[in-house]
């Protein structure tokens, strides 16, 4: 009896069995993971060695553009306080540019509004695979960084958000190539609209040459950092702190 | 095929141990089996998040799929177009090993990981992405400076006759395998289809897949215009590694019949026992 489970055992772990139950193990194991996220950092290594720092996604025609652009992610921002500035049209939001930087701003959304900006239709991809292409009307993150003057210290732009996942909120980060890219703008209009609601309203990062999560909605405060490690889970963003996502989401 | 000089030096005649495959050949080989099988079931579970595939540069829920996998109310499907084929048991509806039923595309027996985890998916498949694109590179490049391109793989004039081609597909399709030393040499059949894996389909996949990548397409936007865009790219990524599937299986169908042992060693220590008649060659 105990040959026969043996063997059972022994014929069930040599078939692809051995492969399947080897990687699920393997997947959950730390080690693995960090050697297996080693190839995160050589495909950065990869893209940034070809990519010009200032190399532009590529821009759309109104045609192109999805007739329904898919809302993912959370579609509102649950808390009293954003309900309360939803309702007024943000009229008394102050978006906060802090951390790392001589003169800390806290600016209204009117003031944003009327600071040079810049319109581009581009495609969203998402890291489950599918794409839209939409118009983004937004300010430029590198001219509230150079209005608030960044120390040499800073490394990495972290966006605040006022959306949550439960009780554990939404935040993203980037390092400075991508935050001072021509593209990277705050949008507070898509598709010619004040920024709807479940697309993150008031402001809503673009960072058009990596995937959908770093693009975090309903941001409400940008901070300066000089490293992601004290900051919430430490890896950077919401995703990649709860499941193992890539902080560098190039592809 | 590393040129099958018996050991000796004499004239290969059957039944003699000869030299068949060069060990970069042979690294390659077993590298890629890795590679690939690894590539192909993460693949699925990459697929898994979004089981839906679309044409152009855009693509989501809204938007018309060519090819969906799902689940609905009882049944899982693959829809292709507007021909619904029932799948219950095996894709978008299946039950695990735990007896939980799933309504993913791909069930976890296919998956990797077998338990459902887009960012584990993408870990295993980027880090053997790098494995199969370097080691395809180093081989690339060995086997046009050992001259195995041009000298093993390169069809002749000859045998891309008609007449030939003709010959050859019924011999396969009887099943008729060379003996002697002419079991040494790929026939056309076998020399085209390794060079359209090597120089077509395999390049296809990787270019497809780097499609997918927004950093790339900002560095390489013809990338886009060659693919016809995002989705029509992730596609084309998920038809080339059913095509590569194809290749797979056809290529394990033509070990098994030809002689796996004798087959396999070859692959393995590179030494080939050269067939004979065909009831010798059962025999190795």
């Amino acid at each position: 009896m105990s040959v026969q489970v043996s063997r059972r055992k022994l014929i069930g772990s040599l078939g692809a069995g051995l492969l399947l139950s080897g990687c699920d193990s393997w997947s959950r194991s730390g080690r693995v993971k960090h050697v297996l996220g080693s190839a995160e950092t050589l495909s950065m290594g990869a893209q940034r060695l070809i990519l010009g720092e200032a190399t532009l996604a590529r821009e759309y025609a109104p045609a192109d553009m999805s007739s329904m652009f898919r809302v993912n992610g959370n579609r509102t921002a649950d808390t009293p306080q954003y309900r309360r500035m939803l309702a007024n049209g943000f009229a008394d939001f102050r978006l906060i540019v802090d951390g790392l930087v001589r003169r800390p701003l806290e600016i209204p959304l009117e003031r944003l509004r009327a600071l040079p900006h810049r319109t581009q239709i581009t495609r969203h991809d998402c890291v489950e695979g599918w794409s839209a292409i939409g118009q983004w009307t937004g300010v430029p993150l590198a001219l509230l960084l150079d209005a608030a003057g960044l120390l040499d210290q800073a490394r990495y732009i972290v966006f605040h958000c006022a959306d949550s996942f439960g009780a554990t909120p939404y935040y993203e980060s980037v390092d400075l190539i991508d935050a001072r890219h021509p593209q990277t703008i705050l949008a507070y209009a898509m598709n010619g609209q004040p920024l709807p609601e479940p697309y993150g309203a008031p402001l809503r990062a673009r960072i058009e040459r990596q995937l959908g999560y770093k693009h975090a909605k309903f941001v409400m405060r940008v901070e300066a950092v000089a490293s992601l490690a004290g900051l919430y889970g430490g890896r950077g963003g919401y995703w990649e702190d709860v499941g193992d996502y890539a902080w560098y989401a190039g592809i | 095929m590393a040129g099958g000089e018996p050991a000796s030096g004499a004239p290969a005649s059957p039944g003699d141990l000869v030299r068949r495959h060069r060990l970069s050949t042979r690294l390659w080989h077993w590298t890629n089996v890795v590679a690939v099988v690894v590539l192909l079931m993460s693949g699925l579970s990459i697929f898994n998040a979004h089981p839906r595939l679309y044409w152009g540069e855009y693509g989501a829920n809204a938007d018309a799929a060519w090819l969906q996998i799902g689940g609905e109310g009882e049944r899982g499907f693959v829809q292709i177009g507007n021909t619904r084929i029932a799948t219950t048991g095996v894709l978008g509806r299946w039950t695990d090993e735990n007896g939980r039923t799933s309504t993913r595309a791909f069930p976890s027996w296919a998956t990797i990981p077998g338990y459902y985890s887009l960012a584990m998916g993408r870990l295993w498949h980027f880090f053997f992405a790098w494995v199969l694109v370097i080691a395809g590179l180093a081989y690339w490049l060995t086997s046009f400076v050992n001259r195995h391109v041009q000298r093993d793989l390169a069809p002749t004039r000859a045998e891309l006759a008609p007449r030939h081609l003709w010959q050859d597909i019924r011999d396969h399709a009887r099943l008729r395998f060379p003996t002697g030393a002419a079991a040494l040499r790929y026939n056309v059949l076998q020399k085209v289809s390794y060079l359209a894996v090597l120089f077509v389909l395999l390049p296809l996949i990787v270019l497809t897949g780097l499609t997918m990548s927004p950093a790339m397409d900002a560095a390489w936007p013809w990338l886009l215009d060659v693919f016809g865009g995002r989705q029509s790219a992730r596609s084309l990524h998920f038809i080339a590694a059913w095509l590569l599937v194809g290749f797979i299986i056809v290529h394990i169908v033509m070990v098994v019949l030809a002689g796996p042992v004798n087959e396999i060693r070859s692959m393995i220590t590179g030494r080939f026992r050269l067939p004979g008649t065909s009831e010798e060659a059962r025999l190795t």
